[in-house]
């Protein structure tokens, strides 16, 4: 889910028009525009877009 | 309670027949009846989309649609808790009455309780609904044969996921809303096109509704995940809380079985109509006899899909 | 859905499941453990087993919280829920468990105050709301949602809250995996470990499984695509004989996992032995609230007559946890023992491994 707005601790993030308000206690430097991983209310880690990009390259290469 | 009756529900839902307030209501209608009935406890009351007074109009006369009437008389009974507030009740009856007006259905006898606090959770209402089977109808699901497609008439899981988000608990914003509407005009309009059966698929959702007429008809059922319609706030909402959206309640959706040489010609009627814009084919009945459904899951991979068992619970890891 | 469509897509999974098996090829039979309920309910999702060549045998491990919870957990949560002030919260999936007598949602049926909630942070917020009752919190889950427990608690005590509690079930998932490995009758050829777990705990505990036991570890995101690349992955390191600790999920999980998240869970929660459902009692392998946080540890704050548990029988959960046996092996499976009436914690929760299998009749 995307981060749309900060609040301390908190944060409101979203998804395909769904919203949730969640705590990034555990998140270095969130920015709004940041992809993260929630799960039971909190953001547990932030999705890596270069690291992604790079997989999917790796994956093409395997046959 | 007789002073309620008349300046509230004879009031706002009045017509020739209900006004007499007879024991009875004695009526004409046509001579092959559909006749059906159904108890509506959904709770919140009230929810983005709809209520529980528009569902129990939609629900009754939809179960009339499906089965090739034209809804025409209806029965509504109340039941209210006690404090159950006027104005709460008021909202109600107003969403029967102008749901009554968009299906073309008349509540002609009634019934109205109080029960004391506790015995009822607010208000629980209970409709029975007469159609005329339309002249030339020949749905039956003993007609389905290998290789009829299935249809559904648009997007799914609306109801379930707005009536979850209504509850409030899981404290997720979304705009869903319930889809829950009368598919008079949907289901007339293909009636005669060459479609052999329908059932519109409520609680338990798409796959309980084709294993239904999987088990009914004997036949398996083959759907594709990649063409099963659904709003992407439904999908997200769904894997966020572990629930599949196959199991979500629909109010205002229409399955269609129908012989593959009228396929073109039925899903275009129904993509004219405004409940049907999405329809689309999902699959279709295949020649094996385990009575199953079995999804092709979008990448390929193959899945049996079965009835729901008990309540879809949200999850954690 | 930007991250996630792509790790879905219908092509590269094609060509992964083709790699895969290729990469199988004329290896023995083998079999890959998912300790994961998010895992399990992929795989099955997406019929993952039906695009696997016939050597590959994938089962499920005990992955799945709910499932491994005991049922005296249960009995004492039902007795806590049976105090008039209390409120007591708890994920969904708890809510349908049986324990000796009843289930929660089944005494939230009866008027006991048991409300489902998505967030500790949910339940505080009851408490919040409620000054007069008390809210127990039923902490169920692995290292990915310790933490939020974790968060949860240091916030109620910011706030001095006096009527949150939280009885803590948290489990960790190494000792399982090492104790299914040392035990004889369990053969696992490589594991899949699990993706958020691994983003909050990192690599590291996994050297232990590689190293000492010579068993292929990866670490593989939930979609399928990244299911198919680990077990790709997991193949490649059996057949070069060289096992290892392997990252699939580097998009999230960062190798040194989630140093602030570890650190709250070493701020609230103490490693003691515990009771796992169906298999035993595992050593240092329960996370409970520590000396700091005993004010809000419901077991000891809330006294309670002590439960008397009683066995499960005719379930055979345990050996299914240990992926010993399959569903189809358990007499009551599909029979006595089905989601509407469950006899076991595997039938439960749809990540359940029985449950999995009913819906998807694998």
């Amino acid at each position: 889910m995307k981060i749309l707005k900060i609040e301390g601790d908190r944060a409101i993030v979203s998804a395909g028009r769904v919203e949730r308000r969640i705590g990034i206690n555990f998140l270095n430097n969130p920015r709004i525009g940041d992809y993260v991983m929630v799960h039971a209310g909190f953001a547990i880690e932030k999705l890596d877009p270069k690291r992604a990009e790079e997989t999917l390259r790796i994956l093409e290469e395997i046959q | 309670m007789h002073d309620l009756i008349k300046k509230l529900f004879v009031k706002e839902l009045g017509n020739p027949l209900l006004n007499k307030l007879g024991d009875a209501a004695i009526f004409k209608t046509g001579s092959r009846l559909a006749f059906t009935t159904d108890s509506f406890v959904v709770s919140p009351i009230f929810f983005p989309g709809g209520d529980i007074g528009k569902l129990s109009i939609c629900g009754t006369v939809n179960d009339l649609c499906v089965s090739g009437a034209r809804p025409r008389y209806l029965s509504c009974a109340v039941i209210v808790e006690e404090g159950f507030g006027y104005s709460d009740l008021e909202k109600i009856v107003l969403s029967v009455k102008m749901t009554c007006k968009k299906a073309g259905v008349d509540i002609i006898t009634g019934d109205f309780k109080v029960v004391e606090k506790g015995a009822a959770d607010k208000v629980f209402i209970t409709t029975s609904g007469v159609g005329d089977i339309y002249q030339g109808a020949s749905l039956s699901i003993e007609r389905i044969r290998p290789g009829d497609k299935v249809i559904i008439s648009g997007t799914i899981g609306e109801h379930g996921a707005a009536v979850l988000l209504a509850r409030e608990e899981l404290k997720f914003k979304a705009k869903i809303s319930s889809d829950c509407a009368p598919l008079n005009g949907l289901t007339s309009a293909i009636l005669n096109k060459g479609i052999k059966f329908m059932r519109d698929p409520t609680r338990g959702g798409l796959a309980t509704t084709l294993n239904e007429i999987a088990i009914d008809s004997g036949y398996n059922i083959g759907i594709e995940e990649s063409k099963i319609p659904i709003k992407e706030s439904v999908r997200v909402l769904c894997e966020a809380l572990g629930m599949d959206p196959l199991y979500m309640a629909n109010e205002g959706k229409v399955v269609v079985i129908v012989a593959p040489e009228a396929e073109g010609k039925v899903l275009s009627i129904m993509k004219k109509h405004p409940l049907g814009r999405k329809s689309v084919i999902i699959g279709e009945v295949k020649k094996e006899r385990n009575k199953r459904v079995y999804l092709k899951t979008r990448i390929g991979g193959k899945r049996i899909v079965d009835m729901l068992s008990g309540e879809q619970l949200p999850r954690i890891c | 859905m930007k991250y996630i469509d792509e790790f879905r897509d219908n092509k590269i999974a094609k060509n992964l499941a083709h790699a895969v098996s290729k990469k199988a090829e004329g290896l023995r039979p083998l079999s890959i453990m998912e300790v994961c309920g998010t895992h399990t309910m992929s795989i099955c999702n997406f019929g993952i087993k039906d695009m696997l060549p016939a050597n590959i045998n994938l089962i499920s491990g005990p992955g799945c919280p709910v499932c491994v919870t005991p049922k005296s957990y249960i009995d004492k949560a039902m007795a806590f829920s049976k105090k008039p002030e209390v409120i007591l919260t708890t994920f969904g999936d708890m809510a349908r468990v049986p324990g000796s007598d009843s289930s929660l949602m089944e005494e939230k049926a009866k008027g006991r105050h048991v409300r489902i909630v998505y967030s500790a942070l949910d339940a505080i917020e009851l408490a919040q709301k409620n000054p007069g009752k008390k809210v127990i919190f039923l902490g169920i889950g692995f290292e990915t949602t310790s933490p939020t427990v974790a968060a949860s608690l240091v916030y109620a005590r910011k706030k001095k809250l006096k009527n949150f509690f939280v009885f803590s079930g948290h489990k960790v998932i190494l000792p399982a995996m090492e104790a299914l490995v040392k035990d004889g009758d369990v053969k696992i050829d490589g594991f899949l470990c699990p993706a958020h777990v691994s983003t909050i705990i990192g690599i590291k505990p996994y050297t232990l499984i590689a190293g000492k036991y010579k068993i292929p570890c990866v670490i593989a995101g939930f979609e399928p695509v990244d299911i198919l690349q680990g077990i790709w992955m997991v193949l490649e390191q059996i057949r070069s004989k060289r096992p290892k600790v392997e990252n699939q999920y580097t998009r999230v999980a960062k190798d040194s996992g989630n140093k602030k998240a570890l650190a709250l869970i070493n701020e609230v929660f103490s490693v003691k032995d515990s009771e796992w459902r169906g298999i035993g009692t595992i050593r240092e392998s329960g996370l409970f609230l520590n000396r700091k946080y005993s004010g809000f540890d419901a077991e000891r704050v809330f006294s309670i007559k002590p439960v008397k548990t009683r066995p499960d029988t005719g379930c055979i959960c345990g050996s299914i946890l240990k992926g010993l046996k399959a569903p189809f092996d358990c007499p009551s499976f599909a029979k006595t023992c089905t989601p509407e009436k469950p006899k076991g914690a595997c039938m439960v929760s749809s990540e359940g491994t029985c449950a999995a299998y009913y819906k998807h009749r694998i």
